[in-house]
């Protein structure tokens, strides 16, 4: 059985959390403050996860904040990026509008700022 | 145009103007203005296109822009005026506020009351004396923020980061992702000044080393930056001879605390606190001028925009109390920060005014396994304990309204080690 240590990412609070692992599987979560934490816990030790935060330029050539709504695994961020950087968005967008549909692994690319 | 006479007028329409401009509102003042320099209100939030804002306030992870946009909605359905791209010249005591904008020139408005709601602005990197010339290539950590997620350029490809506050760590992260190659982060300070899930996602993720104890000691480069000297600080902070690593770069970014920005407060000579660089406030948020209020950043930095809303949110219910009950007696007892304790705030307590108090503070000092304790006359008013806390993290403790109305002299909050 091996443990390891992790900072929560979740929320400011920054909980040290520690996660007991046997045969790869986890066995149990300790020191994080809410559930997020343990989900958070459970996740990174076998596929950390992040939400992506980025832009993407608009049509008529403006600036637009993004992100996946859900996590994506941190492995695959870069490679994100540049396909992200690629997209052409167009305008008006509201927040919340998908720019890319099932960008990977059914998570979606959506607005989170709004154009006229 | 524009009425010549509000209720209330509120500088900035940053999140503390927008709250405040709600919460006055809502508390039953509809004459509001809110001033806003930009173009668009909400503030610094609509470059922080990262997530993370709004768990406290809304349970969920939101983006800037996100956050910002829940409040100016709000202000739109209330049909609260807000007049942006104009700017604040002065106000003086009697309220009357100069402003200038291009439809108007130069206007003045009067209020009733007036809610400071302008933030807070960037320390700049010649406030720290670093030697070399002065070639292109370097920018505070919000200057190249809103390069990147506004405006849509790159300000470089190979980057140095002067400071591990919240702004520089996500900055490294963000030029990584838009393909730099982030180099270092220096910390004069031996911890970071930024929140710990930012020093994990922002750099551990991508593999960026934090210098701790370290500072910028020449930046080279003629007309573009080509490189920067770093070196180890002892415990004054003074570089170490010979520690000296040199990194090739291209970009220096600046990220190096945080200024309250109160030209405006001290030109119409409300008394500051030294300590925040903000005005000095009673628990409901009023200065030591009658009928003008503080909220936000300008008041005290803040690590997050949900105490920032909350804050204003009570500014704003302070100054449509005012308005509606014009100014009252105050029966005060100051509230200092003692041991360990970098600030406090609010620093008067008015005995008069009914609830508990949320005392936030600083400390001043990383510290584990500690007590703070908040007394009067060698009384505990309140305590609590903490397993870490950090100068980097604001903190609060609340005292209830039944031991306020008993106390009678100051208030000291400080931070007692645990053995």
């Amino acid at each position: 059985m091996n443990s390891v240590n992790l900072t929560c990412v979740e929320c400011p609070l920054g909980c040290s959390i520690t996660v007991c692992l046997k045969d790869g599987k986890v066995e149990s979560v300790s020191g994080n403050s809410c559930p997020r934490g343990k989900a958070y816990a459970e996740s990174e030790v076998v596929c950390p996860k992040r939400v992506l935060t980025t832009t993407v330029k608009t049509a008529d050539g403006r600036i637009l904040a993004v992100k996946t709504d859900n996590p994506v695994p941190k492995a695959d961020l870069m490679k994100l990026m540049q396909r992200i950087n690629g997209i052409i968005a167009n305008t008006p967008v509201k927040i919340g509008d998908i720019i890319v549909k099932n960008l990977i692994e059914g998570v979606n690319l959506v607005a989170t700022d709004y154009l006229e | 145009m524009i009425d010549k006479s509000y209720d209330i007028v509120i500088i900035g329409g940053g999140p503390a103007g927008l709250a405040a401009a709600i919460s006055a509102f809502d508390n039953g003042v509809k004459n509001v203005l809110v001033l806003e320099r930009e173009q668009r209100t909400g503030g610094i939030l609509n470059q922080c296109i990262h997530n993370g804002f709004g768990l406290t306030r809304f349970k969920e992870s939101l983006s800037g822009p996100e956050y910002a946009y829940r409040f100016v909605k709000q202000v739109k359905d209330r049909k609260i005026p807000v007049l942006t791209q104009t700017t604040v010249l002065s106000i003086s005591q009697d309220k009357t506020i100069t402003a200038i904008n291009k439809e108007y020139g130069v206007f003045t408005v009067n209020a009733k009351a007036i809610v400071l709601a302008m933030g807070c602005r960037e320390r700049s990197k010649g406030a720290l004396n670093i030697a070399g010339t002065r070639p292109a290539g370097i920018f505070s950590a919000g200057t190249a923020q809103k390069y990147v997620n506004v405006k849509g350029y790159m300000p470089g490809r190979e980057v140095v980061i002067l400071g591990s506050g919240d702004i520089g760590l996500i900055m490294a992260r963000r030029m990584t992702l838009e393909g730099a190659k982030v180099k270092a982060v220096c910390e004069i300070m031996p911890y970071s000044g930024g929140l710990k899930r930012n020093i994990v996602q922002c750099l551990n993720d991508f593999d960026i080393p934090l210098y701790l104890s370290h500072t910028i000691t020449q930046i080279h480069g003629k007309d573009r930056v080509t490189g920067v000297t770093i070196s180890k600080v002892d415990q004054n902070k003074r570089p170490i001879p010979n520690t000296e690593i040199y990194f090739d770069c291209d970009t220096v970014l600046f990220s190096v605390g945080l200024i309250p920005e109160n030209e405006l407060t001290k030109g119409m000579g409300v008394p500051l606190s030294p300590r925040t660089k903000g005005a000095v406030v009673y628990q409901d948020r009023q200065t030591l001028v009658d009928g003008v209020f503080a909220c936000g950043n300008v008041l005290h930095v803040h690590d997050l925009v949900d105490f920032v809303s909350d804050e204003a949110e009570l500014a704003g219910l302070s100054a449509a109390n005012y308005v509606k009950n014009g100014a009252s007696v105050h029966d005060t007892i100051d509230c200092v920060n003692g041991k360990n304790i970098g600030y406090v705030l609010p620093q008067k307590i008015d005995k008069n005014l009914s609830g508990d108090v949320k005392l936030y503070f600083r400390v001043a000092n990383e510290f584990k396994n500690c007590k703070i304790v908040c007394e009067c006359n060698g009384q505990v008013l309140a305590q609590k304990k903490k397993p870490v806390v950090a100068p980097g993290e604001m903190e609060y403790l609340v005292i209830k309204e039944s031991e306020i109305k008993n106390a009678n002299g100051q208030i000291t909050l400080s931070l007692e080690e645990l053995l």
